[in-house]
């Protein structure tokens, strides 16, 4: 279950060796599992691993590669870049010969077009960045510093910001600033309401919630279902 | 996205109760019926543990996407954060027509 996938260099940086979890039983429906960023992916994380396992028993295949900069990689953060990523996510597809992309809320930016897929409960780039930055307001005026989203984006932009605890680049805050998902041929959108409940990225602790699991794995079989028949 | 487009009425008002409470309920992952029960004076931040400044944050957009209102860095204050009532005339502020 738990493996490794390699990056390649960029950027002048050498190629080096991820964290992959996997269910590959190498069979003939394999999902890349895009994942949510930051905060998210923390509140996410269980709910992602729990749609894999659904997916599994299933019959179907489902690899989540860590980017560079995320979970366990020794690949320093503010270093990392939506363009990189995105190149990144496209070298995993191909070298686990995935079929399919799941993409979930800001894991939709980095989603290889390439891939027919599904788009869970997207996120874009401004609204990602909206609510880090007022995370950070508020917990500075608890503290009794003056900060304003617009002063910190500035700095963002030249500097590069820490986030909830996040170093972004500012490479990467510049490209978020204007990063809509795009839904690429052969991929649909699946909102948080087919899956009946909240979202569990709103939750302030991390939760669960195994009927949105079963629906979201049972929607992917059952589209995987019909396009292969 | 239920509208909160004409709120200067009783319905209008008690559609902005329900989307708020269930709101809340959804951001702390408490039991509907909890936040149902909470009245003007319920206390809010640094009343309720899972509501730190993550979670404020969480709260404010997921406000602005479903009530259709814009917050800004100036708006948000501890007075505001406080109890639901407050709150409540928050949102009741940013809706009103003006």
């Amino acid at each position: 279950m738990i493996s490794t996938w390699n990056t390649p260099p960029l950027d002048g940086r050498p190629a080096r060796e991820e964290l992959l979890l996997a269910f590959d039983r190498g069979r003939q429906a394999r999902v890349l599992v895009c994942p949510a960023w930051f905060d998210e992916a923390n509140k996410l994380r269980r709910f992602t691993v729990e749609v894999m396992r659904r997916l599994d028993r299933a019959g179907i295949d489902a690899l989540l590669p860590d980017l560079p900069g995320c979970n366990e990689s020794i690949a320093p953060l503010q270093d990392q870049t939506l363009a990189g990523w995105r190149s990144h996510m496209a070298v995993a597809s191909e070298s686990l010969r995935a079929t399919h992309a799941l993409a979930i809320r800001a894991g939709a930016l980095v989603a290889p077009a390439g891939l027919p897929g599904w788009h869970y409960a997207t996120q874009s780039g401004p609204k990602l960045l909206r609510g880090m930055l007022r995370a950070r307001v508020i917990a500075a005026r608890e503290a009794g510093i003056s900060e304003t989203s617009e002063r910190l984006m500035e700095e963002g932009r030249s500097r590069g910001l820490v986030l909830g605890g996040w170093a972004l680049g500012p490479t990467m805050i510049r490209a978020l600033e204007s990063a809509e998902p795009a839904l690429a041929p052969g991929q649909s959108d699946i909102a948080q309401s087919a899956l009946g409940g909240p979202g569990l990225w709103l939750r302030a602790d991390p939760d669960e919630d195994a009927g949105q699991a079963d629906r979201l794995a049972a929607m992917i079989a059952q589209s995987l279902a019909e396009s292969m028949a | 996205m239920t509208s909160f487009a004409h709120i200067d009425s009783a319905e209008g008002e008690a559609a902005l109760d329900r989307e708020l409470k269930s709101l809340i309920a959804d951001v702390l992952g408490l039991d509907p019926a909890q936040a149902a029960a909470f009245d003007a004076d319920s206390g809010l931040f640094g009343h309720l543990p899972e509501l730190d400044s993550m979670a404020v944050a969480g709260l404010l957009t997921e406000m602005e996407d479903r009530l259709g209102i814009v917050i800004e860095d100036d708006d948000v204050d501890g007075e505001m954060l406080e109890t639901y009532g407050a709150l409540r005339a928050f949102a009741l502020s940013k809706l009103e027509p003006r």
